[in-house]
């Protein structure tokens, strides 16, 4: 693309300063309102003495179970992320360099693509039979089932981009050397596409931790994750301002700390296979 | 040591299984025969378990009645009745307007300002590192986050809006309480939310846009705008296509931001159907009625699927 001439760029980089304040603002708005006093809150002053009475009451208080629905959202999150990355990256694997017949690879792909495409409530109430008839729900186990099973295609499509872009002499050689197949897989192609199981377990990890619909309709207060503790501080009679502020500032801390440390792959996994 | 006497092919081929006899044969030896299938089979379980059997399982459930007595779920074969629920359910037409209005309008403004953004960005010396991780934030923050945050914004007493107009003397808006503005409102929280998508698959379009062909567009002479439309646009048409077809699928399945936000409400006017959906499942327990209502959803993204491939095709192709 063209640079910028002179006199274009001061009216760029002010439509593009524009722009990052307005993704920005809102963040900075629910984080000053999640240090006010509720009083504060209601005056919409600007200028008032931070407190962290919020953070206090939504973390420690008797009334709160906050801190236990972090616990489900971790448990929760890293597991189906683990599981995840085992099941898809095995089945990319398969399905990239295992001669699979056409239609089992292209009917699997298909399939996958259709899931991910449908609103995952349109399942949720055959789910909720089932867990039930099961007795699993309100189980951790139904939440780490289910978000494995919504995060598997793009697991399996983001680590099959990353196969293909092996060589496969690499892999021949070492068959030619005598290696056997599960060992070309575990010490030549695995170590080779660690970017991609860094990007799949990222987006994995976020997707779960995020997830709503389900994590509401299948578990009550006992397995509660965070997202659906946040809306019940929205639901209630009397919405819990400070309190909403505070439990939201604090459900993004992942998707900070990831931003920052794993940007590189994140943009990689989210943009793949557009551009192509 | 150990003594080599005439090794066997397959001694040779793995010499850390050269352990003769038929203990080999059960381990290490069986892992690798059947390394194909065990490597696919979880996956493939996994979809047709928790997938295949609940979609065959929704077609059972759209011809019945379910109810729940002392933990079980009791089963009534009525298929008349869920099609007279269909044909009598009012809501469910304002739901399907809401989200054909949602959809279009905002899949439509994420485009443009993804792509103005994308352009601009592209254009750009310094600050693209700083531009595409601010971009990522909206993406991976819980959208039940996005929903409470802008739920205070809206706030009709204390909301920052509110708090703008009436510093410049003008009257507060019902944003999120009133059946006209309500739908705008929510709208709005979508393309804040999701133009930055837009702009990251867009702006590595536009990133690998071919420099030899804009600068030869440039030699003879082209302006700006002949660039853009004649250059630019006709090489970031397969990008565009992905871009519309992602986030059309996505915004249909829109939930969490406007359960927080409105919940349908005020009345059906934020009404959706992925929310009418819900309800119909969890808030009126039609369990059966839900399957019907679902089937028919996924019917017609199916039907949009196909329509899009078509569509993708044809602009690769072109």
């Amino acid at each position: 693309m063209t640079p910028f001439g002179k006199g274009e760029r001061w009216i760029g980089y002010g439509l593009l300063t524009l722009a990052v304040l307005l993704v920005v603002g809102p963040f900075v708005w629910i984080t000053l309102q999640s240090f006010k006093h509720q009083i504060a809150i209601y005056t919409g002053a600007w200028i008032f003495t931070p407190t962290l009475d919020n953070y206090r009451e939504v973390l420690f208080s008797r009334r709160s179970d906050f801190v236990s629905n972090v616990w489900n959202s971790v448990i929760v999150a890293a597991v189906s992320t683990s599981l995840v990355l085992v099941v898809g990256t095995l089945a990319a694997y398969s399905l990239h360099r295992l001669a699979w017949a056409r239609w089992v690879a292209l009917g699997f792909l298909a399939w996958t693509i259709f899931f991910h495409a449908i609103p995952v409530i349109t399942l949720i109430g055959p789910w909720y039979i089932a867990f039930r008839q099961l007795g699993f729900y309100d189980t951790q186990f139904a939440l780490i089932v289910t978000h494995l099973t919504i995060n598997l295609p793009m697991t399996v499509w983001l680590m099959m981009a990353f196969f293909r872009e092996i060589p496969p002499e690499l892999e021949e050689a070492a068959l030619v050397d005598g290696c056997r197949p599960v060992q070309a897989f575990w010490r030549i192609s695995l170590p080779l596409a660690v970017p991609g199981l860094i990007a799949a377990g990222i987006l994995a990890f976020i997707f779960s931790w995020n997830e709503f619909a389900v994590a509401l309709s299948l578990t009550s207060r006992e397995t509660a994750t965070v997202p659906v503790a946040i809306a019940r501080f929205a639901q209630q009679y009397e919405v819990q301002h400070s309190q909403m502020a505070a439990a939201s500032v604090i459900s993004t801390i992942p998707a900070v700390l990831l931003m920052f440390l794993g940007q590189r792959f994140v943009v990689r996994g989210l943009t793949l296979g557009s551009v192509k | 040591m150990q003594p080599k006497v005439a090794l066997g092919a397959a001694e040779i081929a793995a010499p850390a299984l050269s352990r003769p006899g038929p203990a080999a044969r059960s381990g290490a030896y069986w892992l690798n025969r059947s390394f194909r299938w065990w490597s696919f089979l979880p996956a493939a379980l996994l979809m047709a378990v928790l997938t295949l059997y609940p979609m065959v399982n929704l077609v059972w459930m759209s011809v019945s009645t379910i109810e729940f007595a002392q933990g079980r779920d009791i089963w009534s074969f009525t298929p008349g009745r869920n099609l007279d629920l269909l044909l009598s359910d009012r809501v469910l037409r304002h739901a399907f307007l809401n989200t054909l209005v949602f959809v279009v309008v905002s899949v439509a403004a994420e485009m443009v300002l993804g792509l103005g953004l994308a352009l601009l960005v592209g254009r750009l010396t310094r600050g693209k590192g700083l531009v595409r991780t601010v971009m990522i934030l909206p993406i991976l923050v819980p959208p039940v986050a996005i929903g409470s945050m802008w739920k205070l914004m809206f706030n009709y007493d204390f909301g920052v809006f509110n708090q703008a107009l009436m510093g410049l003397g003008i009257e507060p808006v019902n944003w999120l309480g009133s059946t006209s503005v309500a739908l705008i409102s929510v709208i709005l929280v979508d393309i804040w939310h999701w133009t930055p998508f837009v702009f990251l698959i867009l702006f590595a379009a536009v990133e690998a846009l071919p420099v030899d062909v804009l600068e030869a567009g440039r030699v003879d002479g082209a302006t700006g705008r002949q660039a853009l439309r004649h250059i630019i646009l006709p090489l970031l048409r397969p990008a565009l296509m992905v871009a519309i077809t992602f986030r059309s699928i996505l915004a249909f399945k829109a939930f969490d931001e406007v359960y927080l936000l409105t919940s349908g409400g005020p009345g059906t006017s934020t009404e959706l159907i992925s929310l009418h959906l819900y309800k119909v499942f969890f808030e009126q327990n039609q369990l059966g009625y839900g399957a019907m209502l679902s089937l028919a959803v996924i019917a017609a993204i199916v039907a949009f699927l196909l329509v899009s491939r078509q569509a993708l095709a044809r602009s690769t192709a072109a």
